[in-house]
């Protein structure tokens, strides 16, 4: 069940120019965190911005009690978010949507992150772990200071790729194309987070190769809580060609890559 | 028990207490169950419904704005069927009145939608919605000219014993012209203000942010314009009305009672702070008290002008 509460802020790390990883005291929260939920966080008491922000979990300790976040820095809510202090009480709502579907999981199964999109991939691979499955992650970023959680990914039994846009690390281009060469190799299921063309890549790769997969979207949000219907998103109808509108934060953020349809 | 009178009566809706949450912005209530104690709620006014199911319209469907946001969500909604079958049966048990907001493309619409509901059990009103800026047809063209709106509401009021709200759009040049007008074809009550029409460009891209170019402002911003306009209309007509307009706290929602509603609806901030309407409440009768009045009635329309 979520809650809104007021959780005690214990970090606020920097991690590169404009990225950062926030842990807050939430006990209800990492008790009942399932990957790929999200918490919508009022970045400060205020009117101005107005709306809560969405940040994927990309953390939870339940002895702690603790719930981690990343976030960039781009607009006025996460500059607000940049400024809070260790010791601050900050508005959560949490944990809010499905997560990811980990019944009927394949063996051999890849991760793919863009950018920030690493947050909710970093616990969904060390789940995946604990199920005994053979994890493959695929690390893409702008470039190499922007790709995130190397450390943490390098102390998992899983197998690291990355890729750069401006090559300074790994290969050069998007992080797709390593997906394609991968799937030849009898991976049977497909993670996905990251910008919406990434995903939109993801989905035509895994849909020509037969595999199934799993992308968690993002979209501006309103409410969180399933009532403005702001962010919605396309989703095929089970009868004819159709398609309805969705929630992110109620039937998602994780969607079947073959049920989601991107506009052009 | 509450040692004040939280208790109005809207003409026939009697409320436990004049808190009510805005269409829109709460669903159809249960969206709110895991942070609200629904049954302190006098009232919720579901979701925009239409005849046919809705698909409403392509995103983004939001933008914020300074002390507000911008919406086109376009009505999406499952139908007045699903709702009768599904949703209100669900809700029904809850101690809030069941207010439906029903929008149609013409009159005749909103005259299936009136008998539907008045067969189906757990409505207490109807909310007319003449003033959606967000669709095509009818939406906001019924609400700005008085005789189109009057036809609107003189159909409703035909077709249902239920109570029926009309809820007005500020986006006239005169509002008090639009609330007599629906006040003579019979509407119970009044509700205002619905959101005002604006845009937001997003200078890189040089285009709307809003797949519908334009959508509808609500938020703090636009309180003190719906203050302005309850206190116009509270001038205007006899019926009662029910304020909304950027309630983001209980100091918010006296300056609408004092300006003449005799009930409050609470929208965005819903967005917010789930909890607002809980605290609302309670700020209310922490008002009443501090003031030493026995009911929220001593203090509707009682703003003396200067």
């Amino acid at each position: 069940m979520a809650s809104q509460s007021l959780a005690k802020i214990i970090a606020n790390q920097q991690l590169n120019s404009k990225d950062y990883r926030l842990l807050i005291s939430a006990p209800q929260i990492a008790k009942e965190a399932q990957v790929g939920q999200f918490l919508h966080l009022q970045c400060k008491e205020g009117i101005d911005p107005l709306l809560r922000r969405p940040f994927s979990i990309h953390d939870y300790d339940r002895q702690q009690g603790e719930v981690a976040i990343l976030y960039r820095v781009l607009g006025k809510g996460t500059k607000q978010l940049l400024e809070r202090r260790p010791g601050q009480e900050i508005d959560v709502l949490g944990p809010l949507g499905n997560g990811f579907d980990l019944t009927n999981t394949a063996d051999k199964v890849v991760l793919v992150a863009g950018g920030i999109g690493v947050a909710p991939l970093v616990p969904l691979a060390k789940e995946l772990i604990e199920l005994d499955k053979e994890v493959a992650f695929l690390l893409g970023a702008a470039n190499e200071l922007e790709l995130l959680c190397m450390g943490e990914l390098e102390q998992l039994p899983l197998q690291l790729k990355v890729a750069t846009i401006d090559g300074s690390l790994g290969h050069q281009g998007y992080v797709t194309e390593l997906l394609e060469e991968l799937l030849a190799d009898s991976y049977g299921q497909v993670f996905a987070c990251g910008p919406e063309a990434m995903l939109a890549a993801v989905q035509e790769i895994t849909l020509k190769a037969g595999v199934e997969a799993q992308l968690s979207l993002e979209k501006r949000m309103g409410c969180g809580t399933g009532a403005c219907l702001s962010c919605v998103c396309k989703v095929k109808v089970q009868q004819g060609s159709g398609f309805e509108y969705q929630r992110v934060c109620s039937e998602g953020p994780v969607f079947r890559a073959d049920e989601v349809i991107f506009d052009e | 028990m509450s040692k004040v009178d939280l208790s109005v009566d809207l003409n026939g809706l009697n409320l436990h207490n004049p808190v009510l949450t805005a269409s829109g912005t709460f669903g159809f209530a249960e969206e709110y169950a895991d942070y609200v104690d629904l049954d302190r709620l006098g009232g919720v006014m579901v979701k925009g419904t239409t005849l046919e199911p809705k698909l409403g319209n392509a995103t983004p469907r939001i933008a914020e704005t300074p002390a507000g946001m911008l919406n086109a969500i376009g009505l999406q909604n499952p139908g007045v069927d699903y709702l009768i079958a599904e949703i209100l049966p669900k809700i029904k048990d809850y101690s809030f009145k069941t207010i439906v907001n029903i929008s149609g493309n013409e009159v005749a619409d909103y005259k299936k939608l009136a008998a539907k509901l008045s067969s189906a059990s757990g409505v207490a009103a109807l909310e007319v919605n003449i003033s959606c800026p967000n669709v095509k047809k009818g939406g906001l063209a019924f609400g700005t000219e008085p005789e189109m709106a009057a036809g609107v509401v003189e159909a409703v009021v035909e077709s249902t014993d239920l109570p029926v709200i009309t809820k007005l759009s500020p986006n006239v040049s005169d509002i008090t012209e639009i609330a007599r007008a629906v006040e003579e074809a019979g509407s119970d009550i009044i509700s205002l203000i619905n959101t005002l029409v604006g845009m937001k460009i997003d200078i890189e891209t040089q285009k709307p942010i809003l797949a519908n170019n334009v959508g509808g402002l609500s938020g703090p911003a636009i309180r003190p314009v719906a203050v302005r306009m309850v206190y116009q209309v509270a001038q205007a007509v006899d019926i009662p009305l029910i304020g909304m307009g950027g309630i983001m706290e209980s100091r918010d929602a006296i300056e609408f009672f004092l300006a003449g509603a005799s009930a409050v609806a609470i929208g965005t901030a819903n967005f917010v702070n789930p909890r607002v309407s809980m605290e609302v409440i309670q700020g209310i009768e922490d008002y009443l008290i501090k003031k030493n009045h026995s009911s929220v009635q001593d203090i509707i329309g009682v703003v003396e002008a200067n």
